[in-house]
């Protein structure tokens, strides 16, 4: 056991765990943030994407331990209060989801995606998702929730 | 996963005296962790190098020093990289995916020695220096087999360092899923004459193709690599592709680069 301090979604987070216990494991079994998936276990599928200081990464990859003095934001942590972020209502509002599971990765993926490229091409989008995969949509709108949301994002 | 003991090292000695008899040193953690979850690795110690100030790239003037837990996103996006070896640039830029490459590390990579990653076809193609806490090695002799290299136990990349090619190119062909190298061939123009690096295809894993530099020193063009003709019985097959395939990507690849040299 290891005594671990980080910052989860604003939130000072202080506790003893296992040595092997992945983050992901940790954010939804022990904080009970399930926004966070496991999709395939094996670092392909993107679903249990966080943001770790700011850079967004597989949490089903890294050992909490290793997130010791981190500022860590889930899908929980991304709305303004009861207002959701425009990368979320962007793809609400273009149909960027079918089942909904591959979703919050995506959203965290693009976030960062946009964050640093305010104005992706297609082919720049589907490029930055690369590390998220999604089985119903085909992707299509996905790209378009991203691009719309690079424009709402823009302008704020 | 099978219970481990991680120890934050706080210094390279820290971290080399922590390693005892069944340990792992962890970087960014993109190939261990998942091999530790798949109960292939079982480390009863896990000691991780991030706290040991191994991060960063600097213009030593002939050569490009980079810091071994430096992750790819910050070699891919260095404007040092950048301006003074590109191909390092844009393969750091193309390994794996966007969460890989803000977690990877050039010296992680190395240290695993994978056959089919992108890193080790650089440092024997640009012909680098592995710098570690006790020598330097020179990477014909760091890369010893496949998953093996010629580090001890208890022995940790520092830094790695790239002499600056006259010119010099990277071209893999990725498997579309996992974006690992099917086969990736790396051609620098050094002061030493040319050399080719391929991996993804040998049994061995990374390895100079003596046929292609000879082709390549003779004559420097893309027709030159198309006319060797590639010798497949020391090229793995595997699931993703036959040793006759890979071979055809091997003179294919190399051609290519040599266009973007």
């Amino acid at each position: 056991m290891t005594l671990v301090n980080f910052n989860l979604n604003g939130k000072a987070v202080s506790a003893d765990v296992p040595d092997n216990t992945l983050l992901v494991s940790f954010i939804r079994e022990t904080m009970g943030l399930t926004g966070t998936h496991i999709g395939c276990d094996t670092s392909q599928c993107g679903a249990c994407i966080v943001h770790i200081d700011g850079v967004s990464i597989k949490s089903c990859s890294m050992l909490a331990v290793m997130a010791e003095g981190a500022n860590i934001t889930t899908i929980e942590g991304i709305s303004d209060g009861d207002a959701i972020h425009p990368m979320q209502q962007a793809f609400h509002e273009n149909h960027g989801l079918q089942c909904g599971f591959c979703t919050p990765g995506m959203v965290m993926s693009a976030i960062e995606l946009v964050g640093q490229n305010p104005n992706p091409s297609d082919s720049e989008v589907r490029e930055g998702l690369e590390g998220n995969i999604c089985r119903c949509t085909g992707y299509h709108n996905i790209v378009k929730s991203v691009q719309s949301a690079a424009a709402v994002m823009a302008r704020k | 996963m099978y219970k481990t003991t991680y120890i934050k090292a706080e210094s390279i000695d820290h971290a080399s005296a922590s390693i005892g008899d069944d340990g792992k040193f962890l970087a960014g953690g993109m190939t261990l962790i998942p091999t530790m979850k798949q109960r292939l690795a079982s480390p009863e110690i896990l000691v991780d190098l991030g706290g040991c100030a191994l991060s960063g790239i600097e213009d030593c003037g002939a050569t490009i020093k980079i810091g071994a837990m430096t992750k790819h996103v910050d070699v891919a996006t260095s404007p040092i990289v950048q301006s003074a070896i590109p191909a390092l640039a844009s393969l750091a830029g193309n390994i794996g995916d966007r969460q890989v490459r803000n977690r990877g590390t050039i010296g992680g990579s190395l240290a695993n020695n994978d056959p089919s990653a992108c890193y080790p076809a650089a440092a024997l193609g640009m012909d680098a220096i592995i710098h570690t806490n006790s020598r330097d090695i020179e990477a014909a002799d760091f890369f010893v087999g496949m998953f093996e290299t010629d580090l001890e136990e208890d022995e940790i990349i520092t830094a790695v360092s790239f002499p600056k090619p006259e010119a010099a190119a990277y071209v893999k062909f990725p498997n579309p899923a996992s974006r690992y190298a099917m086969v990736g061939v790396c051609v620098a123009k050094t002061s030493d004459g040319i050399r080719v690096a391929v991996t993804g295809g040998g049994e061995d894993g990374v390895f100079r193709h003596d046929e292609l530099e000879a082709a390549l020193s003779a004559e420097f063009s893309p027709a030159s690599a198309r006319n060797v003709s590639i010798d497949a019985s020391e090229i793995v097959s595997d699931m993703h592709g036959t040793a006759d395939y890979r071979a055809q990507l091997v003179g294919e690849l190399t051609a290519r680069a040599v266009e973007m040299c």
